[in-house]
């Protein structure tokens, strides 16, 4: 079976390819799918198929940019891609992300960051998580009530309406974000942009995470164009984050090439997907997939605070992601599968 | 309630002129640390590769940024042609909510 391992150049260690084949798969569909680049799966995964901490971050960047790319080609032609709202943010999440590496630089010189980083990353994913599950909560109930009401359904209600209350200041330049469906003032996805970059530069992480909601609910985004304009933006950072971990020597591009062969297909899989499941249907899978990853920092903390439990609750946390990576991943698939059948019938029968 | 939100927008604002001040005074930090491949155990590519990376990670950087997106739309476009083969329409999205 010695086939199946493959000697990675840089790193000097032994891999099982198949499961970096695998582990691309997964992470290229729920990225495709929810418009984030995953580092918080990819690097754990790593880990286990014995891939060294120190080239994990880069390859994991360099393989996100390609799948980014590659979905956000896919979105763009569905019509999901704000191009104009996509620039215009990426001046601000750059910014944004420099400031909270170099913070980070002068936090650590203070003292102890890891910590805290961990307790805010915590509290923004439990604040995510609640935004999102009220969102749904919200919206159904307006559902409900125009039942109720003898009324038609209105597909473009929505819960959480801050945006709305946002797009009132009127701060000059106004724009018009055409694919979004949006006019505000230009100031609005800067200050968002800025923000989710600097906490992404803050907690080390990629921040399609924070961007995705961010979009729904403070820029106003349709959730579908939330999805394909964060992937513009994770693709523009990423290829940006590979040039400069490869730069400094920490991209190991043999592994990063296997993963995306997988990731660029599964991208494609999870970014069709997208045609056949509701706005809310993505962002309740969204919720899970945040609950998801704030339970595996609570595992990680609970293991700082009782070390003698440490090593369990690291794998736990390691097997949970990878669960969750497998499980959503089946779940976008067979949706994906489901839709297509289905549409495939329906144009048959018009035949 | 438009009086809050505006007050919430200038911290904001702010903030976002005041951080990057901040974060230069700090500085970087970080010792560099060389990394060098291992190439007595490699042949052909590999051995090309890893020499490639320990001689410029300039030149090693250039050919990752123009290898990644090719690979990426390479493959991307091969799972394309397969869903377009099975009848996927590929260019519209009905569902059109919030």
């Amino acid at each position: 079976m010695e086939w199946l391992y493959i000697l990675m150049p840089i790193a000097g260690v032994k891999i099982f390819w198949p499961g970096l084949i695998i582990l691309g798969i997964g992470v290229g569909v729920i990225g495709g799918f929810f418009g984030m680049g995953g580092a918080w799966m990819v690097t754990p995964g790593l880990n286990i198929l014995g891939f060294p901490m120190a080239f994990a971050i880069g390859t994991d960047i360099a393989h996100m940019a390609g799948k980014s790319l590659i979905s956000t080609m896919r979105h763009g032609k569905f019509g999901n891609v704000d191009y104009k709202l996509g620039f215009i943010m990426l001046f601000g999440t750059i910014a944004g992300f420099e400031v909270g590496a170099q913070m980070i630089m002068w936090l650590e010189r203070i003292g102890k960051v890891d910590m805290v980083v961990r307790w805010i990353y915590l509290g923004l994913l439990a604040f995510i998580t609640w935004m999102v599950f009220t969102d749904i909560a919200r919206r159904k109930a307006k559902d409900n009530a125009a039942i109720a009401a003898g009324k038609e359904v209105d597909k473009n209600a929505t819960g959480l309406e801050w945006h709305k209350a946002l797009h009132k200041i009127k701060i000059p330049p106004m724009v018009h974000l055409n694919v979004a469906g949006i006019y505000c003032s230009a100031w609005l996805p800067i200050a968002v942009s800025f923000f989710t970059g600097w906490l992404a530069g803050i907690l080390g992480i990629g921040g399609g995470l924070i961007r995705m909601p961010s979009l729904i609910y403070l820029v106003g985004c349709p959730t579908h164009v939330a999805v394909g304009t964060d992937l513009f933006e994770v693709a523009i950072s990423g290829l940006y984050g590979a040039a400069s971990y490869t730069y400094k020597g920490r991209t190991e591009l043999v592994a990063a090439i296997i993963m995306l062969i997988g990731a660029a297909m599964g991208a494609q899989v999870g970014a069709v997907a997208t045609k056949y499941i509701k706005g809310y249907g993505i962002r309740y899978v969204f919720g899970l997939a945040v609950i998801g990853c704030g339970i595996s920092i609570l595992l990680k903390l609970m293991g700082v605070y009782v070390p003698s439990i440490a090593e369990v609750c690291d794998i736990i946390a390691t097997y949970l992601i990878l669960g969750l990576v497998s499980g959503m991943a089946l779940y976008i698939t067979v949706k994906m599968v489901q839709g297509a059948k289905q549409e495939i019938a329906m144009k048959k029968a018009r035949a | 309630m438009n009086a809050k939100i505006k007050a919430l927008f200038a911290t904001v604002l702010t903030f976002v002129l005041m951080a990057p001040a901040m974060a230069f005074a700090a500085g970087g930090g970080g010792a560099p640390i060389v990394m060098v491949a291992d190439t007595r155990k490699l042949s052909g590519i590999m051995a090309w590769w890893a020499n490639l990376y320990n001689e410029s990670h300039l030149y090693f950087t250039i050919l990752t940024i123009i290898l990644i997106p090719l690979i990426g739309v390479i493959f991307g476009v091969l799972a394309d042609i397969i869903m377009h083969f099975i009848g996927i329409d590929l260019k519209s999205r009905d569902l059109a909510e919030h």
